[in-house]
């Protein structure tokens, strides 16, 4: 049965959208851009970062735009100067609370934190930096975990899950010493469940997993095949 | 109640001592034994039982014993005692252990969810029974439709008292009415505010009122299993629910076949493994499914998709602990007590700088003044009241001027804090409020969990900054960015527990906003609690 | 009309941000008109003057002596502008933050004697810190280093109230 057709309106604008899609899949094509880090087309989403809060009319709530199911007649504004303040307040959170020195990071100018600093405005923390003492682990053939560059989008987690179908990655402890394992919390370079697809270091916004042996210049993610994947699996869009 | 000898014969006299967690706490177990062995020696066996029952609620004077019929109340008793207290029986009462059982903290509560509590002993059944237990579950199944249970939860106007407040007539008839092929109940036992105490004694008190609750609304709703999430750090509330669940099972009240009906209801416990936000109800859903307890995004509520993704009702032990007396009486009944959107009784849990600790149940709209100072009997030590804090690290502190305020779910957020589960932990003059909010905001910190930004970041940078200002080392500044943080994480935040981690924050600057400005500005803690730093340290951070 | 009186200051840092101020290559002669150059690592003044109009201070606050200029320096100048990624954020310096500083010191310079503190080498802070979190900052440009064009934009915009169109965006790294 086909999906039904719905409109709403977007920053003013209307716009159609199928009634199973998110508000985020409606902004997208109308081409309204709104920000995202944990999202990844082609995984399943958490709202986990939320830079994708919009306003809706009529919620005294922000609603994460990754999550959020359309509505008929549904007004979204995705840009505000409120919205704007607290994407920038949680963008500089993410920066302080680890070690995030892009100017020796290995993703440097392929980050999409950078990037979405930039593309915020963000150009100080307001917030004083954390500088724990977080550790490397290069124990894998190929790859590398650096700990200080990893943001907790869950990105690695959740390509590995529903992607790769190995869950080599998953995540320990609670709030601020939350942190991403392979297996029980086992080096990277001994874990017995991974595949060494590199799925992981592909979807890694940050530097947090990147391949041994690339220079900085060389260090671009492709992505290119999670949406083929998706499709595979499940056979829809 | 008269209750059977050892040898079968009925007791004239009932010695009925709290085997709660607080009475045990301070050797109610050996009061018990020594009670037991007492009577043995004097062979008074045939004439005196001695009974263990739930909690009777002013825990400060732990052990508590009721002698019954005579209705004398010992408190603070001694293994040593025993003997003295055998030997009054039917004679004088001993004085100086006698507990005053006709002071407001107990003539002014109005019990409806602990009125078997102290009355039935917890691991028997048939001391439940004899009370009315069950009748509510065999009315509803043997006389009334589905809907019509669903109607009366409507009309009692029963709201949850696990912190929302969501209305559970409303939230029943959504699960009854989602589609799915299976459905569950869940009870959310996973009670986790720092001072709060009600629903692990209403589990240890009177755990088979709990599970009659959750059997009607199996009933209602159309599910035949359910679960209670209950946190680990209550082994006493799990042992008994776990005994009331077998002789529940056996008895026909759970199982197959219930009341002789062909509904068919189990119930499992689960246990939480020690984290606050698996009481957050999505987290606690993918807790029980075996996965990491870290909170989702709603919609879809569980209502429409829960538990293994199917619909499931999710109410809090006390709100399920209201069901049976709501069927058994009627939701009229029920709705006439308490205010117009606040219905029935609060169990509230007492504590702090207030002369009787323990647990209280009271009407809905009591006046704030009568818990604190005529139930909860004042402030001791000649102290002048400060203020109350609500609903644990969610809620808010309630100063001074709020105190002619009747409790209801709506009066205590316009005063900037929340009912929540109950807690209630009273401040006196020798509490710091910026103290308070930094101790309640390292609560929060510790018990993210990490998935989301805002709160796992948000929180551990507000705690950074409270204890800045407790030591004396912050700038107006940090107070400006401490209060936009708070908005930030309070509208960003994906679950309640960091949506609701800034109001302790916010509720104490509103009201005592004069005690940061000391900290700050003065460098000076009025309370005389935090200990500041010398001015000279603050930059010099040398090595 | 006077002389915008301008200073540079080189903290904890490579000094490739003034490297890049000096990339203005002929554009500094369209500035040198405009400004009086106070006070900086390329001119030989020892004490930092008083009524600065624009500061740009390079590196982070890694020293007692950082922290003693820095507090001078936002005394004695009307707009504090944040120069580069070690002034911002701290940077490559902040990499030493997850080691205690003495022990780092004998790490690297063996058992002996380190002339720390009240000797000529100035002691280290516990953490290496980014200028903002001891003083006001008006105006932070980030870069590591920033480049020469952001630069311009920069002190165009300061001295002339221009933003240009063709600067770059701000950015980290």
């Amino acid at each position: 049965m086909p999906a039904k057709v719905i409109t709403l309106t977007i920053d003013g604008r209307d716009v159609s959208a199928r009634e199973d899609y998110t508000i985020l899949d409606a902004a997208k094509e109308a081409n309204v851009k709104i920000p995202t880090l944990c999202h990844l087309e082609g995984l399943c989403d958490v709202g986990a970062c939320r830079l994708c809060m919009v306003e809706v009319k009529g919620i005294p709530k922000l609603l994460p735009a990754c999550v959020t199911k359309v509505s008929e007649g549904m007004s979204v504004t995705t840009d505000s100067e409120r919205l704007l303040h607290y994407r920038m307040t949680i963008v500089e959170l993410m920066f302080s609370e680890r070690n995030h020195i892009c100017s020796v990071c290995v993703s440097n100018g392929h980050c999409e934190l950078q990037a979405m600093a930039m593309r915020l405005g963000v150009d100080h923390m307001r917030v004083p930096y954390r500088y724990p003492t977080l550790p490397v682990d290069a124990s894998h053939e190929r790859f590398v975990l650096d700990h200080n560059r990893c943001i907790l989008c869950t990105r690695c987690v959740r390509a590995c899950d529903e992607i790769e179908g190995a869950h080599t990655w998953d995540v320990m402890g609670r709030g601020i010493d939350a942190k991403v394992i392979t297996d029980m919390n086992e080096p990277w370079g001994k874990s017995e469940s991974c595949t060494s697809c590199g799925k992981c270091v592909n979807v890694c916004p940050t530097g947090a997993l990147f391949e041994k042996g690339r220079s900085v210049g060389e260090m671009v993610k492709r992505k290119a095949f999670l949406p083929y994947l998706t499709q595979m699996r499940e056979g829809k869009k | 109640m008269p209750e059977e000898t050892t040898n079968g014969t009925q007791a004239q006299t009932t010695l009925d001592i709290c085997v709660a967690a607080g009475c045990l706490s301070c050797q109610g177990d050996l009061v018990k034994e020594a009670l037991e062995k007492e009577i043995d020696a004097r062979g008074l066996a045939e004439r005196v039982a001695v009974r263990g029952v739930g909690c009777l609620g002013l825990c400060m004077a732990g052990p508590l014993l009721r002698v019954s019929p005579d209705g004398i109340l010992y408190q603070a008793m001694v293994p040593e005692d025993a003997g003295e207290i055998v030997e009054s029986i039917g004679k004088k009462p001993v004085k100086r252990l006698e507990c005053d059982a006709e002071q407001s903290f107990f003539t002014r509560q109005v019990k409806i969810v602990l009125e078997n509590s102290g009355e039935v002993d917890p691991d028997k059944l048939d001391d439940y029974t004899a009370v009315g237990g069950y009748d509510a579950l065999a009315k509803a199944v043997g006389e009334m439709e589905p809907s019509e249970v669903i109607s009366e939860m409507v009309t009692s106007g029963l709201r949850g008292r696990g912190g929302g407040g969501y209305p559970s007539g409303l939230k029943w008839g959504t699960v009854a009415k989602a589609d799915g092929a299976r459905k569950y109940v869940i009870c959310n036992a996973d009670e986790g505010d720092p001072g709060a105490f009600m629903d692990r004694s209403v589990l240890e008190s009177d755990p088979f009122r709990v599970l009659e609750g959750m059997a009607i609304a199996g009933y209602a709703v159309g599910a035949d299993s359910g679960y209670v999430y209950c946190r680990a750090e209550y082994p006493l509330a799990v042992k008994r629910l776990k005994n009331a669940i077998r002789q529940a099972e056996r008895a026909g009240f759970l199982g197959s076949n219930i009341c002789g009906s062909s509904f068919r209801f189990t119930v499992d416990i689960r246990l939480g493994a020690g984290a606050f936000v698996c009481g957050e109800e999505t987290a606690l859903i993918s807790s029980i499914e075996g996965n990491r307890g870290s909170p989702r995004p709603r919609p879809p509520f569980p209502a429409a998709s829960g538990l293994w993704d199917c619909p499931t009702l999710i109410n809090n032990v006390e709100t399920f602990a209201n069901v049976a007396p709501i069927i058994r009486n009627g939701g009229e009944w029920f709705s006439g007590i308490g205010t117009e959107k606040s219905k029935g009784t609060k169990v509230f849990a007492l504590a702090g700088r207030v002369q009787n600790t323990g647990l209280i149940e009271v009407p809905m709209g009591t006046v704030l003044r009568d818990i604190i100072f005529d139930i909860g009997g004042g402030i001791p030590d000649g102290r002048k009241f400060k203020a109350v804090q609500t609903g644990g690290p969610s809620g808010g502190c309630i100063p001074e001027q709020f105190l002619d305020m009747a409790v209801t779910y709506e009066s205590l957020a316009q005063a900037g804090s929340i009912m929540g589960s109950g807690g209630m932990i009273v401040m006196d003059e020798t509490s710091c409020m910026v103290d308070v909010a930094r101790y309640f905001m390292e609560f929060c910190m510790t018990e993210s969990c990490g998935k989301c930004v805002p709160c796992r970041v948000g929180t551990m940078q507000m705690h950074e900054l409270l204890e800045k200002i407790t030591q004396g080392r912050a700038s107006m500044k940090d107070l400006d960015l401490l209060e936009e943080l708070c908005e930030v994480v309070r509208f960003s935040s994906l679950c309640g527990l960091g949506q609701t981690s800034p109001n302790p924050v916010l509720s104490t600057l509103r009201y005592f906003r004069d005690e940061y400005l000391a900290h700050i500005r003065d460098h000076v803690c009025p309370a005389g609690v935090c200990k500041m730093k010398s001015p000279s340290k603050i930059h010099a951070e040398v090595a | 009309m006077s002389k915008t009186r301008v200073a540079t200051v080189w903290l904890d840092g490579c000094s490739g941000c003034h490297m890049s101020f000096l990339d203005l290559d002929e554009r500094l002669l369209d500035i040198a008109p405009l400004i009086q150059l106070v006070h900086s690592p390329i001119a030989d003044v020892k004490e930092f003057p008083e009524n600065v109009d624009v500061a740009l201070v390079e590196g982070a606050v890694s020293s007692d002596e950082d922290e003693e200029k820095i507090l001078k320096i936002r005394e004695r100048s009307k707009i504090l502008v944040a120069l580069g990624d070690c002034s911002v954020t701290s940077n490559v310096p902040s990499m030493r933050n997850q080691f205690e500083p003495n022990r780092m010191l004998h790490a690297i310079y063996g058992d002996g004697v380190i002339p720390l503190g009240g000797g000529p080498v100035p002691t280290l802070l516990r953490k290496s810190r980014p200028i903002h979190e001891f003083v006001n900052v008006d105006v932070y440009v980030p870069g590591c280093p920033p480049p020469a064009d952001l630069i311009f934009d920069t002190i165009s915009n300061l001295l002339a109230g221009q933003k240009r169109e063709d600067a770059p965006a701000p950015k980290f790294g």
